[in-house]
């Protein structure tokens, strides 16, 4: 998935630019023409294909590397309770929004054990969207989010809450684990 | 009752359950003290809401050409609002734009101070 990468001379590592059309991403382009048209004909799926090509070459993206295997089985365990969690945090907000007395926070460091940068975009990104959370600020050194907790009356609340998201991360490091090369080479 | 009439009623539902939740997003951001807590109710019971809005308009018009329309709405939504909602609060949060008299714990301010390595966000 990852395009070829080239090291500059002053030390910054680049995609190399030919590189820059990648299966996987003029695949999504293409979902997006498709479902803007609404309507599937060989002609605009020849036009998307272009059209793509054309956005991956003028725009080219950063690398992703994904770095994990895909488990199906726990990913879709993942996906099933985040669904879940989402209309959780909607009622709990509508709840703090209707009542009268005043509501207490709290920012909460969770050190993440993951070592990838998708991973904690992933974590971030879920954790944002469930119960209580929104995600402050990042230090990607540490892989650590501080997070804006809703709704904390007390210290106890905001362990409960920590407890919470490193299960999500789990959960998510379940249904994504690490290739085994990227632990071998960590490790050297 | 036949399965269009049941459609209708899931459609009808659904909107309306959408509209209730935007309208409690809205009397969120208006009610809350502070931007953090704001963020909380204009991302969650919105996005939720959009999510309702639009399964309803599917079951409404009942077109595949228009299901795929919806569901990329739903997916920007849900990619575009966790983007905005950091970066107002990160922002919030280093302008010092914070009722900290509100927070049980803060662990970023209070934390040891930390240096990031160069080239690092």
């Amino acid at each position: 998935m990852s395009p070829v990468m080239r090291t500059r001379r002053d030390g910054t590592v680049r995609p190399a630019r030919h590189r820059a059309v990648q299966p996987l991403s003029v695949a999504w382009l293409l979902l997006v023409w498709l479902a803007l048209w609404g309507d599937v004909t060989p002609f605009l799926i020849v036009g998307g294909v272009l059209c793509a090509v054309l956005v991956s070459v003028v725009f080219p993206l950063p690398p992703i590397d994904l770095g994990s295997r895909i488990h199906p089985l726990p990913l879709l365990g993942v996906v099933v309770r985040f669904a879940v969690d989402v209309v959780r945090a909607s009622v709990q907000v509508a709840g703090v929004v209707l009542r009268r007395r005043p509501v207490r926070n709290a920012v909460v460091a969770v050190d993440l054990e993951t070592e990838s940068d998708f991973i904690t975009t992933l974590v971030a990104s879920m954790l944002s969207l469930i119960p209580g959370s929104v995600v402050v600020e990042v230090r990607r050194s540490t892989h650590t989010l501080y997070l804006h907790v809703l709704d904390t009356p007390d210290a106890s609340a905001a362990d409960a809450f920590r407890r919470t998201a490193l299960d999500l991360e789990q959960r998510v490091l379940r249904a994504l684990p690490p290739r085994a090369a990227e632990a071998d080479r960590r490790a050297r | 009752m036949s399965w269009t009439a049941a459609a209708d009623l899931a459609a009808a539902v659904c909107i309306l359950l959408g509209a209730v939740l935007a309208l409690l997003a809205s009397i969120g951001v208006l009610r809350m003290p502070d931007l953090l807590s704001r963020m909380h109710a204009a991302t969650k019971p919105q996005v939720l809401g959009t999510v309702l809005v639009m399964t309803g308009v599917a079951l409404r018009l009942r077109d595949p050409g228009v299901v795929g329309l919806l569901a990329l709405v739903v997916v920007l939504q849900m990619a575009t609002t966790v983007v905005a909602s950091h970066m107002v609060g990160r922002a919030s949060f280093r302008s010092g734009q914070v009722r900290r008299d509100l927070l049980v714990v803060d662990e970023l301010s209070d934390g040891p101070a930390h240096e990031e390595p160069r080239g690092a966000p």
